[in-house]
């Protein structure tokens, strides 16, 4: 990479986190908590907009796995959520209506709390419908994987969208507050991503999975990126520039390795489609708040009224991280 | 008699005051020594939580940064203190705050008490060792050191470079054969005592103070001046990753560590309840012993290292993009691919299939859609026969479906109708097994009920596309199995090069074949091609084919070509 190349990623990043830094104005503080934060805490940061329903379980699968505190951004909320949130020990929430779009999809705002919260901390960034995997997440918890990066200098850690879906029609079994979303949605597609080396971020560009099967086929270029760098041991000079798909500086999005072996990664398992999806999707088409002019949701409605089914016959049911390490899709690395 | 525990600490004081009064409480006397970065507070109330115990003492405390002198002088300090006042130890054994005892303490003590005279300290010479990391093995020796290798990286490296280029190199004190090994050593009180009051001290001390790494290497260098009887071993367990970081571990490798025989291992996660609460108590511990198994320890570390370092062949994944030529293994598996061969045999893919056993897919790379075996419209990994998914990256179409079915032979039908462009990146591939019958597309053309306008413009596409792949395969670069006949060629005597194509599959048992393929009825196909020269489209690929068929029409499978007079 030439030095002028350099200096404009350097330049980039001071701008996304002087655009954080005026964003900061549309977040209204619900219960700021911070001040319980110690100084070796795991931390989650969050968006979400009308969640409540996913909340409690992801809530206490991430209180589970050693997160300390959860950092939220509310968008809006008219489900009661915020209240929800609200009441959390361990959480603090804030509470905007400005556009989503506008915040980048919400990572103006995020960049923002994770400079202001986040610095020196690992900071795991996901949405409600995500859940993250670890190497050997059964038998340790988050912490042990920090301590690992940490004594391995490891300030990044890929974790891939792996979509799951569930078997028949998406809005066939309701999903209930505080369910297991993978006892639904327990298939995705093993097998069939494609990965492009973006060059000007240096992270890898990876799409496939059931939603480029079904919703993109025709428009393969279009379909939604899975590559994510969710657990980032964070600075403050740091800034996510395209949701958790890249970040400044460009080292940190070098998680893959180049010569033949493997670094260790993770999964995250995204539930986005359950039962609330549909109206989740009625209801993004109709703001289009949504990525790319909700160019996927646009898609989404369309495939969904034709052919709700996802699953197909070579859907793989999942089991456990184990799993996914044999089909290749996450990796112990050097881990043992 | 008994053993004495010299530890170094520098974090997880809760862990390492467990592990103190296991030693202490087992009647080993234990003298702790604490990195000097630690902040006084902390030192002092982990002094005081220790203070009732009166064989647990403090060394003075040196500042222990990786790789540097501190650590030596740590141990220096603290063995003198512990021979000094523990006149009844004989053993000394060097461990650190995150080694936890595997075995009860007293089989430790036993041990040793057997081997009286006996040191066990990891010690070879560099030049038979290939444990460094960084290429700094003889080197650590003979260059200077004066920056910090965790802060100043860059600058540690120009100054190694600048000493090499000017050829600079420090004398290694006379009488010194430098060793290296495992800082984690359990020495006699004769030698170790021998080594601290050695008169030449203080000129070792001051070589080895500037020795890239000292711990590695001072007492393991030392103790071959001194020692009657060493055991080039350590008795902690011990496992380093790629880059020489120990590795951890955790709760999950309570099984393994039971099992491992060995008395001391390290390094234990702090937060690993479960080991230091079932290694810490005696009782259950002595009794759940199984058979050692230390070697299953090493393998699972092993790969690790390798998994790490080589990756698993044909596997691109989000944390494994090798770069081309570094990927060990482009595809997970070996493949065929077969060109004019569906064209010239009728019902080529499933007489493929028997004879073979392998997954035989149609043209997995045509125009249409993916044809996968048995007309399937998704195959393993959910991997769709949409043309546009597939086109979007025909190579990671390949490597996909190759790492789905691994362990199962796959074979597809490929020709210039498909997409050219993974024909390079086949070319390229060790695993790829490649044959093709020049100029037979021209046979579906023949039977085709076209008009002969658009038949001739094809043909004359077709010939072009296919003449640039076969350039693509006889280029120099190629590490495929290619072989390539024309199609006059291979009619001529088609059960041969089968039988080889077939054979090097390898899929069934050597059998010569007992079923042929039914090649295609090709009458008049001669007088086809003519009729394309005639219109000045020369079709050449097929190589030289007769005009008009044999007399004998109805035998046509039999006759012999004959050459086309121009």
């Amino acid at each position: 990479m030439g030095a002028w190349q350099s200096y404009r990623l350097r330049l980039q990043r001071k701008r996304w986190r002087i655009r954080a830094f005026r964003k900061r104005r549309d977040l209204r503080p619900v219960a700021n908590r911070t001040d319980d934060i110690r100084a070796s805490d795991i931390l989650v940061f969050c968006t979400q907009r009308n969640e409540g329903v996913r909340l409690p379980w992801f809530l206490k699968y991430y209180r589970d796995m050693g997160v300390n505190h959860f950092l939220f951004v509310d968008n809006d909320s008219t489900d009661g959520s915020l209240d929800y949130l609200a009441r959390q020990p361990d959480v603090s929430v804030w509470t905007t209506r400005a556009s989503y779009k506008r915040a980048r999809f919400g990572v103006d705002w995020l960049n923002w709390l994770l400079s202001r919260y986040g610095h020196d901390h690992w900071t795991l960034t996901v949405d409600p419908d995500e859940l993250f995997l670890y190497p050997f997440c059964d038998t340790r918890p988050l912490r042990a994987l920090t301590d690992w990066l940490d004594a391995s200098s490891i300030k990044s850690f890929s974790a891939m969208l792996l979509d799951m879906y569930p078997k028949g029609r998406m809005d066939s079994q309701p999903y209930q507050p505080g369910q297991n979303p993978i006892e639904i949605a327990s298939w995705f597609d093993a097998g069939n991503y494609t990965i492009r080396k973006n060059p000007q971020y240096g992270n890898l560009w990876i799409q496939g999975g059931p939603r480029a099967r079904v919703f993109f086929h025709d428009d393969p270029e279009r379909a939604p990126a899975l590559n994510k760098v969710p657990l980032v041991k964070w600075d403050r000079r740091y800034a996510f520039v395209s949701s958790t798909h890249n970040l400044l500086p460009r080292g940190l999005n070098q998680v893959y390795d180049e010569w033949g072996g493997e670094k260790a990664s993770g999964i995250l398992l995204h539930t986005k489609f359950l039962s609330t999806f549909n109206e989740k999707a009625e209801e993004e088409l109709e703001r289009r708040q949504h990525y790319g002019a909700s160019r996927e949701y646009l898609a989404y409605a369309e495939g969904i009224r034709e052919n709700p089914e996802l699953w197909c016959k070579w859907s793989e049911k999942y089991i456990n991280w184990r799993q996914l390490e044999i089909l290749g899709l996450m990796s112990k690395g050097n881990w043992a | 008699m008994s053993v004495g525990i010299v530890m170094l600490v520098h974090t997880a004081f809760d862990r390492a005051e467990q592990v103190a009064r296991h030693w202490a409480g087992a009647g080993c006397p234990v003298v702790i020594h604490v990195d000097r970065i630690v902040k006084r507070k902390v030192y002092d109330g982990f002094v005081a939580q220790l203070s009732d115990l009166p064989n647990v003492l403090f060394s003075r405390r040196h500042r222990c940064e990786w790789g540097t002198w501190g650590l030596v002088a740590a141990s220096q300090d603290a063995s003198e203190l512990m021979l000094d006042r523990f006149e009844e130890v004989r053993h000394v054994y060097l461990a650190s705050g995150s080694c936890l005892p595997l075995r009860p303490v007293q089989e430790l003590v036993d041990y040793l008490a057997a081997r009286p005279r006996t040191d066990f300290i990891e010690s070879a010479t560099t030049a038979d060792v290939p444990w460094t990391v960084g290429g700094l093995d003889h080197e650590r020796f003979t260059l200077h050191f004066p920056f910090s290798w965790r802060k100043n990286r860059y600058l540690f490296d120009r100054f190694v470079e600048v000493q090499r280029a000017l050829g600079y190199k420090r004398r290694i004190p006379r009488g010194l054969v430098p060793h290296m090994g495992s800082q984690w050593w359990c020495l006699t009180r004769q030698t170790l005592s021998a080594i601290l009051q050695d008169p030449d001290r203080p000129r070792f001390d001051r070589y080895f103070r500037h020795v890239w790494i000292p711990d590695e290497s001072y007492f393991q260098t030392l103790a071959r001046l001194y020692s009657t009887n060493i055991e080039s071993r350590s008795l902690t367990l011990s496992k380093f990753d790629f880059q020489g970081k120990p590795h951890i571990f955790y709760d999950d490798h309570l099984q393994l560590l039971r099992r491992s025989d060995c008395f001391v291992a390290r390094k234990i996660w702090p937060h690993a309840e479960r080991l230091y609460r079932a290694f810490l108590s005696d009782a259950d511990n002595a009794q759940s012993r199984q058979e050692p198994n230390p070697g299953k320890i090493d393998r699972i570390f092993a790969k690790a290292v390798d998994r790490r370092t080589r990756g698993r062949p044909g596997l691109y994944m989000q944390s494994r993009f090798p770069n081309p030529g570094w990927e060990n293994g482009m595809t997970a598996g070996k493949y065929s691919v077969f060109q004019g061969f569906a064209e010239l045999f009728e019902d080529f893919e499933a007489w493929l299939a028997r004879a073979t056993g392998a997954q035989v897919h149609g043209h997995l790379y045509g125009p249409e859609r993916a044809e996968f075996a048995g007309g399937q419209t998704v195959i393993n990994g959910a991997l769709s026969d949409n043309a546009l998914l597939r086109d979007a990256n025909p190579r990671a179409f390949l490597t996909n479906l190759l790492w789905n079915t691994r362990g199962e032979r796959q074979c597809f039908q490929y020709g210039p109708r498909d997409n050219p462009r993974i024909n390079w990146h086949m070319a390229r591939d060790p695993n790829a097994q490649i044959s093709v019958i020049s100029g037979a597309w021209a046979v579906p053309l023949f039977k085709s009920n076209a008009n002969f306008a658009d038949i001739r413009a094809e043909a004359a596409a077709l010939q072009k596309i296919e003449n640039k792949m076969l350039d693509e395969l006889r280029s120099p670069d190629v590490k495929a199995r290619i072989r390539i006949w024309t199609m006059a060629e291979f009619i001529e005597a088609p059960m041969e090069p089968l039988q080889v194509i077939i054979d090097e599959i390898g899929q069934k048992s050597l059998r010569r074949l007992s079923e042929a393929p039914r090649l295609t009825d090709l009458n008049g196909f001669g007088q086809f091609l003519q009729n394309l020269k005639n219109q000045g489209m020369h079709p050449y690929l097929m190589g030289d084919f007769p005009v008009e068929p044999a007399p004998r029409s109805a035998g046509a499978r039999k006759r012999k070509p004959y050459l086309v007079k121009k």
